[in-house]
């Protein structure tokens, strides 16, 4: 954990996030410090100990397997930024070069 | 507005005032909605209230009381509701942007059990966006002002709802609990804010920040409010999976029973030594917390020291958890299925476009700092050994309860601070040190006022902590507390 210079570009990137140019060094500082301030963490030794990814853990909760109606669309697609015929969602072209319709 | 005291507005007081018949709930409704046109202005706790609505609502109520039929004891009782909470019909802007054209399609299960019991959603209350903040400066809509002293923030990210309840604009509020969101701004307000074993009270609706952290609770002017809200949400839900198959709480018994028996009578509370050692604690938050002890003592419970060692840690794990996780939850965020899209180029770029514009300052920096500790290579140094630390912090938390049936910390190092006092973020992340512990561990906590600081006359808050599912217990000597040692009842905004 000793680097603590990230890459803000890179994981902006990674992130899908426009971020300002004008922002990324003082967004690489920010950061810096606190991935500097959780390297604390290597202190601890944790050999032997079991990650926790829930407080109160539960495994396997089921249902079981019943049909039953579906959220109604037009109210599903009432959020959506654009649609086709109030049926669809319209999304941006996926593949360039194609021409878009 | 005549029939209607808000110097003592209450969850408890509303329901009583209806089944006298001193007002109607659409008097209540409409005396609220004047007191909120009349000063909110100054506070904005409020987003947007739908008027028509709830004075709908409010309506269908007094029909139900009028044929002798009310749902419950608290039918026609409004609970204000902070923007990441779905309402059916109702904005979930979560304070941001990107979500800002979004109406609810259904309603968050904790809604539709209040509704099923009568209770009114009424409006909704600012926050830092996407929950992601101590003193709600953090809003795309601007920020929210305390009303114990407006120059001064509410705390966050339930900032909205803190200061919509110490302002008396509504009965009681939901918020959510990350890592304080609730208990922190209940401290800076003067208010009772509850954060419920995990799993106690479903997520379903509640827009997912940290999925193992984030839990829904009330704040309420006092904790006989509070246990009635909390009871009134909690419970199993086939909708969360992480839900626990329990009937709701039954917290309301335990602290009406206050009013004859002293719970803290014989019982065993725990000073943790790393709380308090910690530095940074002001000299009036000191001073509260030692009247407190002081105090229980006399009540008859047994106070001791106890060590949590890992504590120094909680904010480092909870960093690289709740922000890991965030940025997998806030992926969905990109413009595509709902939320205002910026068009780009290409698909590629209307993702970089819609979210790059759509967030703000801090959700930006909470992504990256998750996406990073996520990324390759760097999963098992930050991620698992969070994960694991996090353990250890759990055991630490099943270790004290052995020996004691409570916990007594501060809630935050100082009162209130001023706009902009804090700029740095991981300062900001500092000062959460005392309420982050409990969301990683997972068991219930409440902030309750404990005290005046001297010097600003600003309420301190003292947080108990109690066991998993151990919430009855835990109010009920926040109402021995409150009964026997202080209670803070702020006048109306404004009055």
């Amino acid at each position: 954990m000793a680097d603590t210079s990230i890459d803000v570009a890179y994981v902006a990137q990674l992130a899908r996030l426009e971020i300002d140019p004008a922002q990324t060094e003082k967004l690489r500082r920010e950061l810096g410090d606190i991935v500097s301030y959780i390297a604390k963490l290597d202190e601890v030794d944790v050999s032997g100990v079991e990650p926790t990814v829930h407080a109160l853990s539960r495994s396997n909760v089921w249902r079981e397997d019943v049909a039953k109606d579906s959220f109604p669309r037009e109210k599903m697609l009432a959020n959506a930024p654009e649609t086709i015929g109030g049926d669809l969602i319209k999304v941006p072209q996926v593949l360039p070069g194609e021409g878009s319709n | 507005m005549a029939n209607v005291d808000f110097a003592t507005l209450g969850v408890v007081s509303c329901a009583e005032a209806l089944a006298q018949k001193k007002y109607s709930s659409r008097e209540l409704v409409s005396a609220m909605l004047e007191n909120i046109r009349r000063s909110d202005g100054r506070i904005h706790a409020f987003l947007n209230v739908d008027e028509n609505a709830a004075l709908a609502a409010a309506d269908a109520s007094d029909a139900r009381r009028a044929a002798g039929a009310p749902l419950s004891d608290f039918d026609g009782v409004p609970i204000g509701v902070k923007d990441n909470i779905s309402v059916e019909g109702e904005t979930l802007s979560c304070a941001g942007k990107i979500l800002a054209p979004v109406r609810s399609p259904y309603d968050a299960t904790a809604i539709t059990r209040l509704k099923s019991q009568g209770f009114i959603p009424f409006g909704r209350l600012n926050m830092d966006e996407f929950a992601m903040g101590s003193s709600c400066e953090n809003s795309a809509f601007g920020p929210t002002a305390n009303p114990l002293d407006v120059g001064r923030v509410p705390g966050g990210s339930s900032g909205g709802s803190a200061a919509a309840v110490a302002a008396k604009f509504v009965p009681a509020a939901l918020g959510s609990d990350t890592g304080g969101s609730i208990r922190q701004p209940a401290a800076f307000c003067g208010a009772v804010g509850l954060k419920p074993t995990y799993g106690r009270v479903s997520r379903s609706g509640l827009v997912a920040f940290a999925s193992s952290l984030d839990q829904i609770g009330p704040l309420a002017p006092c904790v006989e409010d509070a246990a009635a809200v909390f009871d009134a949400i909690s419970g199993h839900d086939p909708l969360d999976c992480t839900s626990l198959e329990l009937p709701g709480a039954k917290t309301l018994a335990a602290v009406r029973a206050v009013a004859r028996t002293n719970p803290l009578s014989g019982m065993k509370i725990g000073l943790p030594g790393e709380y308090f050692g910690a530095g940074g604690i002001s000299s009036g938050v000191a001073k509260v917390m030692d009247d407190a002890v002081a105090a229980l003592r006399k009540l008859g419970a047994d106070v001791v020291e106890v060590s949590l060692p890992h504590t120094e840690y909680a904010v480092a794990v909870y960093y690289i958890v709740a922000t890991a996780e965030a940025s997998a939850n806030l992926a969905r965020f990109d413009g595509i299925r709902y939320g205002d899209r910026k068009k780009g180029a290409d698909l590629v770029d209307t993702y970089f476009k819609s979210r790059g514009e759509g967030f703000g300052a801090e959700v930006k920096r909470r992504i990256l700092l998750g996406t990073y500790v996520l990324s390759s290579g760097y999963y098992d140094a930050y991620y698992l050994k969070a994960q694991k630390v996090r353990t250890l912090i759990r055991r630490d938390f099943e270790e004290v309860f052995r020996k004691c049936d409570l916990l007594l910390t501060p809630v935050t190092p100082d009162v209130a601070f001023r706009f902009g006092e804090k700029s740095d973020p991981l300062q900001m992340y500092l000062s959460d040190i005392f309420t982050i512990a409990l969301n990683l561990a997972g068991n219930c906590g409440v902030s309750i006022p404990g005290g005046v600081d001297a010097e600003t006359d600003l309420p301190v808050g003292i947080q108990l902590i109690a066991p998993d599912l151990a919430e009855d217990r835990l109010l009920a000597a926040a109402a021995a507390y409150e009964k026997n040692v202080f209670s803070f009842r702020p006048a109306p905004f404004g009055c």
